[in-house]
């Protein structure tokens, strides 16, 4: 965020808060960046304060996790729906009840049809890396969406891992200035932002909203490939581990997949094709090209920080379920919702779901559960 | 994955288990290694139970899973022992490094060792002496370091020596009493 510059920054942490805005805030007191810092009463306020910066032409962020998340529910509609390039860190951490600060993906799954762009990351290098190509992503004219670059809570963001980082000048140059397609303050061109539309035009401007998720993932992967030839790190619409021969798969997202990666190579090592999908990009949803890796395969997992409480397994299993339903070869699914409010997800515990795989591979039958919980007492 | 080494710090809330992670882990950087250190969070309260991480590797780390069975343990206060299970997950070739004036050989029979490695040192007579107050978690580096060979001792000190110079800048005998404080631990800690 220092090297991005942003105009503008809304912040009031609530608990459980993170140290992202007020280390920011201490770069903004020491006048090591040029943005205007703006203390509001919640995290609502946040939100409504970057989305009025936004349209008055700045390049505005804020960052936020769980319970901030969910008080900003109703800005983040209002954030998409105008069509505000608006980037946000996201810790994912639980939401209440029962009171919780550990990491699972509650909070930005729920927000998953808000129109908010959600990019996934890893480790820290990622989130680093993500957030330069977020507001790139954002910005670019056929998007203007805002986007949240999420990353698990604790296990990332309050580890200590190493980085490699640019130089700023790199970094502004690949970002470059920010030139808003409208502004309020742009007299000369006045516009509306934020009028009433009833049966009349409603219809029209949400259809009009979809149209940029259309061309989100082929914008990520040529910015992607800028940010290569930039920095030298690859990214793609997500990252395949070992999935050219693979016969058993997971689909993970965050730093769980960084753990499988051991589990992996040790399978391996023992003769097992055992691979992983980690999906960096989450909203919009990569349905084609999920199905195109997967069909090799013979039995998937998936494996879900956050339960769906829809009677059918967690919101990731329901995106790559649905994904693989018009593949004409289609492996058998299964479903694992794990870590809930931080509990540790094992090596042992990614093994077991490899050895159900292999199990159904083998038998060819569907698993006895469609979804089932992985480390819970029960 | 390349030979990977972890760590486990106890110690109580304010005794800065957590800073002895991070800055050891900055040091272990220094080094051009990988690695990640983390704290254990829970309700944090002066006094209470806290436990800290390393993890240290040649190669990058992926691992994000908890630290559960750790090569090396670091008792911060002695009085852990008894309390909170420290020996927990750690294999008999294990090493422990526990702050004490006692004697390394009272606690082999009540941890119930068997192979382990047991190092004692005296860091917060150390720490008094040094920096002014109980705060054993730097010179629990330098016995740390001396107990395990896991990382150069000079290179180590030079590294600290500059964190704690960019972290203190006002304050240089903060950084003097620390950098002595790891020294002497270096020098003074004692195997069974």
């Amino acid at each position: 965020m220092k090297q991005i510059n942003p105009d503008v920054c809304a912040a009031y942490p609530i608990t459980p808060a993170t140290e992202i805005m007020q280390i920011f805030a201490s770069y903004v007191a020491d006048g090591l960046v040029d943005t205007e810092l703006v203390a509001v009463e919640s995290e609502h306020s946040a939100m409504s304060a970057s989305i009025g910066a936004a349209a008055a032409g700045a390049r505005s962020m804020t960052a936020t996790s769980s319970q901030g998340l969910a008080l900003m529910w109703e800005m983040l509609y209002i954030a998409a729906g105008l069509r505000l390039p608006i980037v946000m860190p996201m810790v994912n951490r639980a939401l209440s009840a029962p009171i919780n600060i550990h990491c699972d993906h509650s909070d930005s799954m729920g927000t998953r049809d808000s129109g908010w762009i959600q990019i996934n990351s890893e480790n820290a290098q990622e989130v680093y890396d993500n957030i330069i190509q977020a507001v790139r992503i954002a910005e670019h004219p056929d998007i203007q969406l805002p986007a949240m670059v999420t990353y698990d809570g604790f296990i990332i963001s309050h580890a200590m891992e190493p980085v490699d980082t640019y130089e700023t000048e790199q970094v502004r140059k690949f970002i470059g200035p920010y030139k808003p397609m409208y502004s309020l303050l742009d007299i000369d061109h006045p516009i509306t932002v934020g009028a009433i539309d009833l049966t009349d035009y409603y219809f029209e401007h949400r259809r009009a909203l979809a149209e940029p998720t259309f061309h989100v993932l082929d914008v990520a992967e040529q910015v992607a490939a800028d940010f290569e030839r930039e920095f030298g790190r690859k990214y793609g619409i997500f990252e395949l581990y070992k999935m050219d021969d693979a016969e058993v798969a997971i689909v993970v997202l965050g730093s769980t997949a960084g753990t499988a990666k051991v589990v992996i190579d040790g399978l391996r090592q023992n003769g097992v094709k055992a691979g992983m999908v980690k999906v960096r990009m989450f909203r919009p949803f990569p349905y084609k090209q999920i199905a195109e890796v997967l069909s090799s395969t013979k039995a998937v997992a998936v494996l879900d920080r956050s339960d769906g409480l829809a009677g059918m397994g967690g919101p990731v299993f329901g995106e790559v379920r649905s994904a693989l339903y018009d593949s004409a070869k289609r492996p058998i699914t299964a479903n694992y919702i794990y870590g809930l409010g931080g509990r540790d997800i094992t090596l042992a515990h990614i093994k077991s779901v490899y050895d159900d795989l292999l199990a159904i591979a083998k038998s060819g039958k569907l698993p006895e559960k469609l979804f089932s919980y992985l480390g819970v007492r029960e | 994955m390349a030979k990977l080494t972890e760590i486990r710090w106890h110690g109580r809330g304010g005794q800065g288990a957590k800073t002895a992670a991070l800055l050891f882990g900055e040091a272990v950087l220094g080094q051009g290694k990988h690695m990640q250190a983390f704290p254990e969070y829970g309700p944090e309260r002066m006094g209470a139970p806290v436990q800290s991480f390393n993890r240290i590797s040649d190669e990058p780390i992926t691992l994000h899973c908890h630290v559960t069975s750790p090569q090396i343990v670091v008792v911060l206060d002695p009085t852990l022992i008894g309390t909170v299970d420290i020996t927990h997950g750690l294999p008999d070739d294990g090493i422990i490094v526990i702050n004490t004036d006692q004697p390394a050989s009272k606690f082999r029979e009540q941890l119930h060792l068997n192979g382990q490695k047991l190092y004692t040192v005296d860091a917060s007579t150390i720490s008094r002496e040094t920096i002014g107050r109980d705060i054993p978690n730097t010179p629990m580096m330098g016995a740390l370091v001396k107990a395990t060979g896991i990382l150069n001792f000079e290179e180590m000190i030079a590294d600290t020596k500059g964190k704690l110079e960019k972290k203190f800048r006002s304050k240089p005998e903060v950084i003097e009493g620390n950098l002595k404080a790891i020294q002497r631990a270096y020098d003074e800690v004692k195997s069974e």
